[in-house]
């Protein structure tokens, strides 16, 4: 791992949201991972666990509330002017909503030409026109879609043409914020096979934010995984599947239904069921933030958060009981 | 199962809409059965048809944008309910079939407590009285396992997470024990771990009170937990239907290969290519006349986009309609699954 170049360092990232008079949202609690470059980092954990807070945050679009996002050694948060501008170019983010996320009175053309103009790719109108021709059919659309508005797009579409305007600007890295969980079964196959190629014709970094289990392995080399706001384990995605060490990873896995009726009446006999639901993110109490739900549950993780500890072969895991529980 | 009587029958439903755009064929002649007892999925894309399906057994498609066309037939326990007059709707909806929607938010009433709104269905049905039907909610409520019912049904459904919503749909459905639930995308809103609870809550309720299901949803991760018979959807036809391990393991419609391949699974190898299914569902405005897949079927041949294709039967239940299995096609063999294992 050490070889490889790191893009992104995230070092004990807080995000913290003010809610009424003395509470605050928890949306980010001191979270520490690397994003090296070339690779797919997957993001999962459940709805309000702070995954696309920390997706946003670690491209400047929320300011952090302490630590430190550092792209190619540069602080994220404290870059001005020029360098700022040029780290908008370079990072580029593809939303969930492909319905809320393309403006409805721009044309397809306007909406991947607007980050070429801005950051003046293309020397005249022609050259700018040729540009968009390109990254159109680069994500499977045609030509003729150019002049049309977003309207006239189906879900799938909606999102290549979001995927087109991300790429215009050539960035190196890209933040995918759930973009396939608002579209049908097959169109998501489509829209994460372009993915995958468009990620070794170009070299990308992906950060993969979805909730969609199967899908995060399908394209991840890493995943981490979040709950509360706190990274509990992060891994190479092989690993995370098959050795699993913190007890809600493992929950979450035997939670995720297999489309086989075989394999799945297998694995109901010994599937660990989650009790209750995410408690709430505000004002959370000291100690571990899944010991509520947790079966293993000692006085321990009451007193004291649990360090993000090394368990070999860069595999990471925050419990206290990672090397003694036996799976 | 081959003696018991179908509880439900569907024959040639036909439901169009009219639009300002014309008449969309939302659903254009599905068939099928279900037994007491059973759980029947349905599956399919988005605008497949399924929902509308699910609605006209409900009785929820509303004139006059809604049209069933005349033909069409939904027997229940032998005596249609197209022709039920309103007494007999009265009845039947809620007391003999329930329904559970995808969203529950937008599914109960937000000025009403919960507890009345399960009530309601209980006096209304069952003919109890006030104080009868608040004990029996209360009772309906911890059988879905919402803690601390007694306090939990004086709140609005604002006060309740996605997955005790949907609980509460569940408790409203249950109460005055249907005969028939149809569960539309139960479970799409919500988290996986809160997805398993609900999964398991519907099929507990389902043993325990013999109910047949009707389990409409697009993942077939929750298809093979739940059903024991599968009807593939596609553009307002059933191409293909079966009992689970035929549909899993002996897919005879291209569609139903298509749509298996393209799920990618936890127990297999990575960044293997998914199998896409290029293009999009036809406009239902103009179906086609032709098989509705064969814009996006690799195997199209020049009779599929002519004629539609009849049901061929492979015994036990299991059908698909596909030109590739009239005796003068070519064998075609599911492809089998590139880097698989």
């Amino acid at each position: 791992m050490a070889d490889k170049e790191v893009l992104f360092s995230v070092q004990h990232l807080k995000k913290y949201f003010k809610v009424g008079k003395n509470a605050t949202l928890k949306a980010v609690d001191d979270v520490s991972f690397d994003i090296y470059k070339g690779e797919t980092l997957g993001m999962v954990g459940e709805s309000g666990c702070g995954k696309t807070t920390c997706g946003r945050t670690c491209i400047g679009l929320y300011d952090k509330t302490d630590g430190t996002v550092l792209y190619k050694g540069k602080d994220v948060h404290a870059m001005t002017g020029k360098e700022r501008f040029a780290f908008k170019k370079d990072v580029q983010m593809v939303f969930q909503d492909p319905y809320g996320s393309l403006n409805p009175r721009m044309t397809v053309a306007d909406i991947i030409g607007e980050g070429i103009d801005i950051h003046h790719l293309a020397k005249n109108k022609k050259e700018r026109q040729e540009i968009i021709y390109k990254y159109l059919e680069l994500v499977g659309l045609n030509r003729e879609h150019a002049n049309r508005f977003v309207h006239e797009f189906s879900g799938g579409q909606r999102q290549r043409i979001g995927i087109a305007r991300a790429l215009a600007v050539q960035p190196e890295f890209m933040v995918l914020d759930e973009p396939i969980s608002a579209l049908d079964v097959s169109i998501q196959a489509q829209i994460v096979n372009l993915l995958v190629e468009l990620q070794k014709k170009m070299g990308l970094t992906y950060l993969f934010v979805a909730h969609d289990l199967s899908m995060v392995k399908h394209i991840s080399d890493r995943v981490a995984v979040l709950y509360l706001g706190t990274l509990v384990e992060l891994t190479t995605s092989e690993e995370l599947y098959a050795n699993p060490r913190h007890p809600y990873t493992q929950a979450l896995l035997s939670a995720i239904p297999i489309p086989d009726p075989e394999v799945e009446a297998e694995r109901d006999k010994n599937k660990i069921r989650l009790e209750g639901e995410v408690p709430s993110p505000i004002n959370t109490k000291p100690g571990c933030k899944f010991r509520g739900r947790c079966k293993y549950a000692k006085d321990i993780c009451g007193q004291e958060m649990p360090p993000l500890r090394d368990v070999g072969n860069g595999h990471f895991v925050a419990c206290h009981f990672c090397n003694s529980k036996e799976f | 199962m081959s003696e018991q009587k179908p509880i439900l029958e569907v024959n040639n439903l036909r439901v169009s809409y009219h639009t300002y755009a014309g008449e969309v064929k939302s659903v254009r002649g599905v068939t099928f059965s279900l037994n007491k007892g059973e759980a029947l999925a349905i599956v399919g894309e988005s605008g497949c048809g399924k929902s509308v399906t699910a609605k006209s057994i409900m009785g929820l498609i509303k004139a006059p944008q809604g049209e069933i066309k005349k033909d069409s037939e939904i027997l229940y326990n032998g005596t249609n309910i197209l022709n039920y007059d309103k007494k007999q709707w009265k009845n039947y909806k809620g007391g003999e079939c329930a329904i559970i929607f995808q969203d529950a938010l937008a599914s109960l009433n937000p000025t009403m407590r919960v507890g009345k709104q399960i009530m309601e269905n209980l006096m209304g049905h069952k003919n109890m009285t006030k104080k009868e039907a608040q004990k029996e909610a209360i009772e309906m409520l911890r059988l879905v396992g919402i803690p601390e019912p007694e306090k939990r049904v004086r709140q609005y459904p604002h006060e309740f997470s996605g997955g005790m919503r949907q609980r509460v749909m569940i408790a409203i459905a249950f109460a005055c024990d249907p005969k028939i639930l149809i569960c539309d995308e139960p479970t799409t809103a919500l988290d996986v771990t809160i997805q398993g609870q609900i999964l398991d809550i519907i099929k507990g309720l389902q043993q325990k009170n013999g109910t047949s299901v009707i389990m409409i949803t697009h993942d077939l991760g929750v298809v093979a937990n739940i059903a024991q018979r599968i009807a593939v959807m596609y553009s307002g036809v059933i191409v293909e239907s079966g009992t689970c391990e035929d549909i899993f393991y002996r897919p005879r419609h291209p569609y139903t290969w298509a749509l298996i391949q393209s799920v990618p699974r936890l127990d297999l190898k990575n960044k293997q290519e998914l199998a896409t299914i290029p293009g999009t569902p036809p406009d239902l405005l103009n179906p086609p006349a032709g098989c509705p897949f064969c814009t996006r079927c690799s195997y199209c041949m020049p009779i599929c986009k002519e004629a539609m294709p009849e049901a061929t039967d492979f015994g036990n239940g299991h059908a698909a309609s596909c030109w590739l299995h009239h005796p003068m096609a070519p064998k075609v063999e599911m492809p089998v699954l590139k880097g698989g294992e």
